[in-house]
């Protein structure tokens, strides 16, 4: 799994600056640490998809009103629920330096993140590839709280997957997942090629953020 | 005696097979609660549980394993009474139709969250939530409970304890392992064998998550492992996804051979999990009904264990920690007075990392709530190690408080031959589970004989025995006299530990350090002492692991004992070298110099030998405001420039820590009081818990001398409020990361606004911008941490100081 270094400094406000070498050690040697410590894993299923009127989306184990969901899966007809956490494994490692050692708490907490996303992109990988040799096109995640993509969906899509049981990702009572270093999200499946929309950062209204791209 | 637990001894007993794969087939829709269908749908549960009574079940599990109070509550569509009571019925009714005797199960799954301090879900909430589930079941009269799915450890601690504690039904609990042989929050067969045996449940095993192909090697470990007879319900096979629905990869056919295979290895109860069905069920009983029933065999290792992991307490010595403990350190005193955890936790970490294999935690001070303290220090150490700990009172609600929410099977410090104490300790042992460390001592005081000590021990045994519990889990303190005051007082000790080993075939514990108490230069009798110990028998040495000398003595032993093969451990330990921080320039620089540049670098053991160098010098005033706060200054303004950065930041932050903490040794010893700024409260609001960016805070305003409150994460409004007006705070920061919690900040601030109006309020985290954060009334929006640094000093400070 290559885990993208450049992504961990930019969590941790680099920005475009070059990373010193004390950080970058610290960085490599807590990957190290997040490899020992965490086993990731992950669930995909597809459902089959219906586009309403109105914005309204049948994701077959959700539904939902979403503008801009609607638009990322328009012209799909199925679509793919996915999951991944690294497992309690991330969490324990940061909650325990939090206490002992915030510096390195938190450049874990970055590379955690970076290899969340790493290891989402691989696992979406073989999906992907097996929708082309169909000659279908798999667009990009897209996760609840996302947009206008209500967080509430978070319940249905765990629990279609029975991501609980199953990878042990569990929801708080504010929706929060638990394992932290966990993912949801949507993937549309069509025929036709994705128009690249905005995403990721481009997408969101914090401007002032300084982990903006 | 329940019957099932005499059927099981005499016949091989069949679980049932999968039920929500069932009834999903049956029409179960996504989103839909399974256990509804008892009461919408009696007639399909009943149809179902006579299906697997038919193919020859011999235990039945009621369609319960989602009923609980968080899914079910009064007020609900359904209360979990009608639930649990409809379950039981239908099973009752299947039971009667299909004409044969049968076990009923209540089946009790995962609650659905996770545990505090990963999740939200309080332990005794969760003891809660299964206390109610047994009550019900056990009150309509249902043969058992089976705790199964179960992925932490933690949890099924609640689980069993909610059980024991609503009625006396025999416990079954079964988990989901990975194919490494771990729970999903890093438990292994051996430390779950040790719990649950020392939860006292009558049945351990395995169920969900692979096929009876991959469980095989669990089995085979859990077989060894543990003297409970074991439980195997596998799913059918491996499942993958088609359409939308989970299928799995073996037929009925593979499935029952694969079980007989398993029944033979030595599993007392098998059946199935998911995507298995009667037909899997029959196959499997008309294999296996003919094989012969054998439990496994008594298990005589001493164990301990924590969340993860299990330590065997026999012929390689095991090292206990003795560095969290009081006696005789002022430095460990105040910072239990000061309620600073963190010192406590620090302790931990470096016994860890010198070598201990389980921690002592003693934290009994007169002045303090020893009981409450017991508690908050015990979750604290397990959410930063996996080693086991030895809870160490003499008060017995702290040995209870801690022995409740220790995730795992504790050591116990101590009992003794004392009626009155073995009265109030062995109960407490026989319900969490634990080894128990037994003083050679009683009303008579200590015996002044080996024989004397041996007598005791083997009336603690007896009557250890009568309340069930087990040699094995008793470790012999033969008691170590100083050898100051008595020059046999070593030798009696060790004829004792070669006694405990021959004559009681038991395990024995030392406090080693004890005998070099009034002789200068203690290490050096303790590691003759340890060495000689070690030869005697000693199988757990509770010693200072941060001490070199004794932790030669342990190596050397081990090498040469023939415990060590290829002597690696000891290669290990002394064959490389340890590297050092790259040393500044000493010679040219001045010793402030040093200090100012080892906190700019974030050198840590730097800034603590150059703080301590300039004591000499200087007065410890001075060095702070002429030497460690510029250099703090320094690099807080490189970071609010761009030029330093958020771990680098953090990294001085800890370097300065570090010399705070050699000056503020000196100040004490001058008898000097390290002047705080004034009070701060800080807390992630209610419902969030990400509490990374509220610690970087803390850290900064401790450094700026600030006495920081930190109530933690997931923090109710009335928490913060009350404490604000408890305290008087002038400030309290709030920080939240999701937008959907920024609710909650809002209300947390308008609550303070009326009950501690004078209070400033700054607010900070990830999704917050400085509109929203005025918008919801706070006073500060700080957009980093340097930023609540600098808007304290102007609080608390007055502008003057604002820099």
């Amino acid at each position: 799994m290559e885990i993208n270094r450049n992504e961990i400094f930019r969590y941790l406000g680099y920005g475009r600056a070059e990373a010193d070498e004390r950080t970058k050690e610290l960085a490599e040697s807590c990957l190290k640490e997040l490899e020992k410590e965490t086993s990731p894993k992950s669930l995909i299923r597809i459902y089959s998809l219906t586009l309403r009127e109105g914005y309204e989306i049948d994701g077959g184990c959700f539904q939902t009103v979403s503008r801009n969901l609607w638009k990322n899966l328009k012209d799909c007809s199925q679509i793919a629920v996915f999951a991944a956490t690294l497992g309690v494994g991330a969490d324990k490692l940061i909650q325990k330096y939090e206490k002992l050692e915030i510096s390195r708490a938190v450049v874990l907490q970055a590379a955690a993140t970076a290899m969340l996303e790493a290891f989402c992109d691989r696992e979406c990988q073989d999906l992907k590839e097996k929708c082309q040799s169909q000659g279908l096109y798999l667009r990009p995640r897209f996760s609840p709280g996302y947009g206008d993509f209500p967080l509430e969906n978070q319940k249905n899509l765990l629990d279609a997957l029975e991501a609980g049981k199953r990878i042990g990702i569990k929801l708080t009572d504010s929706l929060l997942m638990t394992p932290v270093k966990s993912v949801t999200a949507v993937m549309g499946i069509s025929r036709k090629a994705y128009r690249c929309e905005v995403k990721g950062c481009e997408a969101c209204e914090k401007g002032d953020c300084p982990y903006r791209r | 005696m329940y019957k099932i637990l005499e059927e099981m001894k005499k016949r091989r007993l069949f679980f049932d097979g999968g039920t929500g794969s069932i009834l999903q087939a049956k029409g179960l829709k996504a989103g839909e609660l399974p256990e509804t269908w008892n009461i919408l749908h009696p007639e399909i549960l009943v149809e179902l549980h006579k299906d697997y009574l038919k193919a020859g079940a011999d235990i039945i599990n009621t369609n319960t394993f989602g009923a609980n109070g968080l899914k079910f509550y009064p007020g609900g569509e359904f209360d979990l009474e009608q639930v649990i009571k409809a379950a039981v019925s239908n099973a009752r009714e299947a039971v009667r139709q299909a004409g044969k005797e049968a076990f009923i199960a209540l089946d009790m799954g995962p609650t659905g969250k996770l545990l505090k301090p990963l999740g939200d879900l309080d332990f005794e909430a969760a003891v809660g939530l299964y206390r109610d589930i047994a009550r019900i079941g056990a009150g309509e009269g249902v043969d058992l409970a089976l705790i199964e799915t179960m992925s932490d450890s933690y949890e099924i601690k609640a689980a069993v304890l909610g059980v024991k504690e609503a009625c006396d039904l025999p416990v079954f609990v079964t988990m989901v392992f990975d194919e490494k042989g771990k729970l999903l929050t890093g438990g292994t067969v051996e430390s779950m064998a040790a719990l649950l045996e020392g939860l006292g449940v009558d049945g351990i095993g395995v169920n969900c998550g692979l096929g009876p192909v991959q469980m095989k090697p669990i089995v085979e470990k859990l077989l060894k492992v543990t003297s409970l007879p074991v439980i195997v319900n596998p799913n059918a096979g491996l499942p993958r996804s088609q359409e939308g629905r989970t299928v799995y990869d073996i037929d009925s056919e593979a499935f029952a051979r694969e079980m007989k295979e398993i029944a033979s290895m030595g599993a007392v109860i098998v059946g199935g999990c998911c995507g298995t069905t009667p037909e899997h069920i029959k196959k499997t009983v008309d294999l296996c009904r003919e094989l012969p029933v054998s439990w496994p065999k008594e298990q005589n290792q001493t164990v301990v264990s924590s969340y993860s992991r299990a330590v065997i307490i026999g012929r390689d010595p095991v090292i206990i920690g003795e560095r969290i403990n009081p006696t005789g350190k002022s430095k460990f005193k105040q910072a239990l007075r000061d309620h600073d955890l963190e010192h406590i936790l620090r302790e931990a970490a470096v016994q860890q990392d010198n070598g201990a294999h389980i921690l002592d935690v003693n934290v009994g001070l007169p002045e303090i709530d020893e009981p409450s303290m017991m508690e908050e220090v015990i979750k604290e150490l397990q959410s930063i190690t996996e080693l086991p700990l030895q809870i160490d009172t003499s008060n017995v609600e702290a040995m209870e408080r801690g022995m409740r929410v220790y995730n795992g099977k504790p050591l116990i410090n101590s009992v003794n031959g004392k009626d009155e104490v073995m009265e109030a300790v062995f109960p407490l042992v026989k319900k969490y589970g634990g080894t128990v460390v037994a003083l050679c001592l009683d009303e008579d005081g200590i015996p002044d004989t080996a024989e004397g000590r041996i007598r005791i021990a083997e009336k603690i045994y007896d009557r250890a025995a009568r309340y069930g519990i087990k040699a094995k889990d008793i470790l012999v303190d033969g008691l170590c006299m100083t050898v100051s005051s008595d020059s046999k007082g070593a030798l009696t000790t060790l004829e004792t530990l070669r006694r405990i080993r021959d004559d009681l075939g038991g395990k024995s514990i030392l406090g080693v350090s004890n005998i070099s108490f009034g002789l200068p230069q203690r290490e050096i009798i303790n590691a003759a002492f340890f060495t000689m110990a070690l030869e005697n028998g000693l199988n757990a040495a509770i010693i200072n692991p941060n001490s070199e000398a004794m932790m030669r003595a342990y190596y050397s032993y081990r090498a040469l004992a023939g415990l060590d093969p290829q002597c690696s451990s000891y290669i290990g330990a002394y064959g490389g070298q340890k590297k050092d921080e790259i040393p500044l320039k000493e010679e040219k620089d001045t010793a402030s110099s040093r200090l100012f540049s080892s906190i700019v670098r974030g050198l840590k053991e730097g800034a603590a030998r150059s703080a301590k160098g300039l004591l000499g010098e200087q007065a410890p005033l001075e060095i702070i405001n002429q030497t460690m706060i510029p250099a703090l200054d320094f690099v807080g303004q490189g970071f609010e420039k761009g030029t330093i950065f958020l771990p680098q930041l953090l990294m001085s932050a800890e370097a300065a820590k570090a010399a705070f903490e050699v000056i503020k040794d000196e100040m004490q010893k001058l008898g000097q009081a390290q002047e705080k700024k004034g009070k701060i409260i800080l807390a992630t609001v209610q419902g969030d818990i990400h509490d990374i960016g509220k610690n970087i805070v803390k850290v900064l305003l401790e450094n700026y001398s600030y006495e920081v409150i930190d109530l933690g994460r997931d923090v109710p409004p009335e928490t913060v409020a009350d404490r604000a007006v408890l305290e008087q705070v002038p400030l309290v920061g709030l920080s939240a990361l999701m937008t959907t919690t920024v609710p909650s900040m809002e209300a947390t601030i308008r609550l303070l606004q009326k009950k501690a109006p004078w209070v400033k309020i700054m607010a900070g985290g990830a999704v917050l911008t400085r509109e929203y954060a005025e918008t919801i009334g706070a006073d500060c929006y700080c957009k980093d941490a340097m930023a609540s640094v600098n808007y304290a000093e102007s609080v608390i400070c007055g502008p003057a100081l604002k820099r």
